[in-house]
């Protein structure tokens, strides 16, 4: 096994940048150990879902920081708190149910509780039975409470935190991801649904695949097949300072010649019309309808938050990605699909639909929840092999162009730094 | 005719439909179904909140005729194989040409390098039109025990 502190040897990282990165990062399990120490529990935020899913006082769900058990509960005076889901007794889990609502939280082992803080508040037995047994007189239940989270929440997402010392959340993201944020969270949120995708293959492998423009209508041949690719998109690439975060758009040239493009949705109307007209078009071309429901002509929004959040707008159809893994070469992407709670019975109607592009049978994602582990497939013999990540230089600027790597070159460029490798 | 007088013409078409896709037929599946069929894939957590997303939502025939085609065609997957297993139909309802029934399934998925894994498992929450010459699906709700999806779902379930 492959010590952490030799990945800083330049050998790992040929001139020690952003452009060759080592394949054994992927099934190590000492990177693994360290990635949930260093970076999942560490100075990053982690999205742990909507503001929406918990409501009301008492209201309660159970997810991940990383791989790590946590619970996110909505507290009596209203605020979010969150705690490792993990008994201080013997570590047995302490919330089984994906959502509920409860005044405490009862371990069903052998009845600790704990209050909505994450607070020990009763042991069972603590004083024995008829005088005998019992918790030594200097146990204190203070000091067996249950780890906290720090909790920042920002339109409607809630993000988690077990560092002290991560800064505060729009300071994390920077103000280009904020305000992207908020161009798809705009009002109040509705859960439409959801699925998790199993991927056999290392979570960083998918960050990457979501991080990367240029293998989208290569490998994904839905669009072209079916000769639907718009005239006159275009788009760009943001990466954050840190490298973390990015975001990839695409959206109708409002400056090139376009026909019927007088209503603003004429990107939309171009797709359908092309569809109605070619022989190769869909016999139900109603999917590629739309809305351009956010008034800026934006049909592809793909953003990340560094470590797991993918948050995706695909046309009319938006979608909360989490990433979670389950060891070096097993990772799961809860997809939560949501609207708003005023959208139209049209518009709700057009995020049903429209979630066909989307998900594990999705026109134009299904390869996604493949690509990763024909890598992960083909990692045994690299030894010290590099990949090759130079698609439009070296660095992780923003770009006006999709054919560029460079937001993944930013997850490495953040990566390296929160790993100290 | 009692709801029970369906249970043959019911068995039959499932029969046909796990026919239709494990021997990789699938230009013929879109024909199983009415031209005004739907065709969804949920999960039972989603099902029992009355969450409405589907994995799939085919809401006509043309749409079930695009998925294969977009299948042979546009998408890139591994090749694969189903086995479906479905347990005898229970008759829920019949009236005016339409009857309503439920039927359990186990879906084992066989990729090309041999290796197997039991992919899925659910309930078939059909209507079916009994009114023609065949019967054809009128609705087909797929509800997934499990909301996990190993890799992707391309081949319909
Ligand atoms: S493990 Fe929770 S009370 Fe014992
Ligand atoms: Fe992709």
């Amino acid at each position: 096994m492959t010590k952490a502190s030799t990945y800083k040897a330049t050998t790992f990282w040929p001139n020690d940048g952003l452009t060759e990165v080592p394949y054994s990062l992927y099934d190590d399990d000492e990177i693994y150990q360290r990635e949930r120490e260093r970076l999942f529990m560490g100075p990053t935020w982690n999205v742990l879902g909507l503001e929406c899913e918990v409501p009301n006082p008492g209201d309660y769900k159970t997810t991940f920081v990383g791989d790590v058990p946590v619970v996110l509960v909505r507290g009596k005076d209203g605020s979010l708190k969150g705690f490792e889901n993990r008994c201080a007794h013997r570590g047995a889990l302490l919330c089984l149910e994906r959502f509920g609502n409860a005044r405490a939280f009862t371990c069903v082992y052998h009845a600790w509780s704990y209050n909505e803080d994450g607070d020990l508040t009763g042991v069972a037995f603590q004083n024995g039975v008829n005088g005998e047994g019992g918790m030594p007189d200097d146990f204190k239940r203070e000091e067996h409470g249950l780890q906290r989270l720090y909790i920042a929440t920002l339109a409607g997402l809630v993000f988690g935190s077990f560092d002290a010392k991560v800064p505060p959340l729009e300071d994390y993201l920077g103000p280009d991801i904020v305000s992207r944020i908020h161009r798809v969270l705009p009002r109040p949120l509705k859960v439409l649904g959801y699925y998790t995708q199993t991927m056999r293959n290392n979570w960083k492998l998918y960050f990457e695949n979501v991080k990367d423009p240029y293998h989208a209508s290569i490998l994904h041949l839905f669009f072209t097949t079916f000769r639907l690719n718009r005239l006159s998109q275009k788009g760009g690439i943001i990466v954050d300072e840190s490298g973390g975060h990015h975001v990839s758009y695409s959206m109708l040239d409002k400056t090139a010649n376009n026909p019927k493009d007088d209503s603003g949705d004429g990107d939309y109307d171009n797709a359908k019309l092309r569809a109605d007209t070619d022989e190769f078009g869909l016999k139900a071309p109603a999917l590629l309808g739309g809305r351009d429901e956010f008034d800026d002509g934006i049909t592809l929004q793909i953003l990340t938050v560094f470590p797991g959040l993918v948050l995706q707008q695909v046309r009319n159809s938006l979608v909360v990605r989490q990433i979670v893994p389950r060891g070096v070469d097993r990772t799961d992407i809860v997809w939560t699909n949501y609207g708003f709670e005023d959208d139209d019975d049209e518009l709700a109607d057009l995020r049903l639909l429209q979630a066909n592009f989307i998900g594990p049978a999705g026109y134009i994602s299904m390869e996604d929840g493949a690509v990763g582990a024909m890598i992960q497939r083909a990692l045994p013999g690299t030894g010290g092999e590099t990949s090759v990540v130079k698609m439009g230089g070296d660095g992780a600027a923003s770009q006006e162009s999709r054919a560029t790597e460079t937001s993944i070159r930013g997850f490495w460029k953040a990566y390296r730094k929160i790993m100290d490798i | 005719m009692d709801s029970a007088a369906y249970h043959g013409v019911v068995a039959g078409l499932l029969a046909d439909y796990a026919h239709c896709i494990d021997s990789d037929d699938l230009e013929r599946w879109p024909a199983l179904f009415t031209e005004t069929a739907s065709y969804r894939i949920s999960t039972e957590f989603n099902h029992a909140r009355g969450l409405p997303i589907g994995i799939i939502d085919a809401r006509n025939r043309n749409m079930m005729e695009d998925r294969i085609t977009a299948l042979r065609k546009a998408n890139i997957y591994e090749p694969q194989r189903y086995r479906h297993i479905i347990s005898n139909p229970r008759i829920t309802g019949a009236a005016d040409g339409l009857v309503q029934a439920e039927a359990a399934f186990l879906v084992v998925r066989t990729m090309i390098d041999g290796s197997q894994d039991l992919f899925v498992s659910g309930r078939y929450l059909d209507e079916i039109d009994v009114s023609g010459s065949q019967p054809l699906f009128a609705r087909k709700l797929v509800v997934l025990d499990s909301d996990k999806i190993d890799t992707l779902l391309a081949i319909p379930l």
